[in-house]
């Protein structure tokens, strides 16, 4: 996939969202080894001190952790990644909802367009 | 995190006309900033003054904690907005001068990058395209192993999709710790890569500030707190 961002929305947030969706979706699995910041700021064409920053703030929420001298790893604690997971598909359906409702459109109606039982 | 760039107080006139105007800022290690003004603002003359082009100015310049000289110049990477080569010349001769004049050039990355972008050592200057010119005017620059990068304008000539992956090159190249000063009016090619952005206006900044501070406090791009100040 590749890296497209919102001009009008910090890299840093769109970066570590970015992220943590690669890491609940398996893209980088459970104990996987993480690119060098340098490469993949590279590879999004982005500033390696912004990635640098958004690693840390994985770091921080313990979604990665760092191994003095191998590099960055992904947590191997499923609970958390589930946790995660959960997170960012309330965010996701909360963004939904909240776009629906600017078109005009009532949550049951949002939730039928989904194909679930209002 | 050390200073690399620290301006204070730059002013500077072609006659009558006051081209920079009490100029200060600083641009710390590691840092990459974008120069913005509209034409005249006073960006190639800021620029010219820190390469060591202009020598009349107002104000102190230190730049690594020594003035704007053969000292600065062997710290700085500077690329003008202009072709700096004649056109008979040989891309091999270009980078030979180079290894001659800057110990800190690799001549070995600046050929294995022109050459992954298909610009080859035998070519001359004046065959290459105008987007091919400034992509060896980039590499050239971003070879030396400096601590300050100028760039001028880089790369209005060169396509969108190229462009992008001049900006990867770019990041590629640039070691961590040294810093890089772009102007450019291509603010939405470039401004996801910014540190922080310069707005300059009638020779004074009248904006200095991180980007993702920016982004956040106003939920505004780059361009559009550009199209707001200048428009």
């Amino acid at each position: 996939m590749p890296w497209n961002f919102d001009s009008d929305k910090p890299i840093f947030i769109q970066l570590v969202e970015r992220l943590e969706s690669d890491i609940v979706s398996g893209k980088y699995a459970p104990g996987d080894k993480l690119p060098t910041v340098r490469d993949l700021a590279v590879e999004a064409a982005v500033n390696p001190n912004t990635m640098q920053k958004a690693y840390g703030e994985l770091e921080r929420l313990g979604l990665v952790y760092t191994q003095r001298t191998n590099g960055r790893f992904v947590t191997e604690d499923a609970g958390l990644i589930e946790k995660t997971r959960k997170e960012l598909a309330k965010k996701t359906a909360q963004e939904f909802l909240s776009r629906m409702k600017e078109i005009g459109i009532s949550r049951e109606e949002a939730v039928k367009l989904l194909g679930g039982k209002a | 995190m050390s200073t690399i760039l620290e301006c204070k107080g730059l002013s500077h006139s072609y006659g009558k006309k006051k081209a920079l105007d009490d100029v200060s800022f600083t641009i710390g290690s590691g840092k990459i900033v974008g120069l913005f003004g509209p034409n005249g603002s006073g960006k190639t003359t800021l620029i010219k003054i820190l390469a060591g082009m202009i020598h009349d100015e107002n104000g102190t310049v230190s730049i690594c904690g020594n003035p704007v000289g053969i000292k600065s110049k062997a710290v700085v990477s500077y690329s003008p907005d202009i072709m700096p080569y004649r056109n008979d010349r040989k891309i091999a001769d270009i980078l030979e001068s180079y290894a001659l004049m800057f110990e800190d050039f690799d001549r070995k990355e600046a050929e294995e990058v022109l050459e992954e972008l298909e610009i080859h050592s035998d070519d001359l200057v004046g065959k290459l395209s105008k987007g091919n010119s400034e992509k060896l005017q980039i590499i050239i620059a971003m070879s030396r192993k400096a601590k300050l990068y100028i760039l001028d304008e880089p790369f209005s000539g060169i396509d969108p999709v190229a462009r992008e992956n001049i900006v990867k090159t770019i990041l590629r190249m640039m070691p961590e710790d040294s810093s890089l000063l772009l102007s450019t009016h291509l603010i939405g090619d470039i401004e996801q890569i910014l540190d922080e952005a310069i707005f300059l206006k009638d020779g004074k900044i009248v904006l200095h500030k991180p980007v993702d501070e920016m982004r956040d406090e106003k939920g505004q791009s780059l361009s559009d707190e550009y199209m707001e100040e200048f428009r």
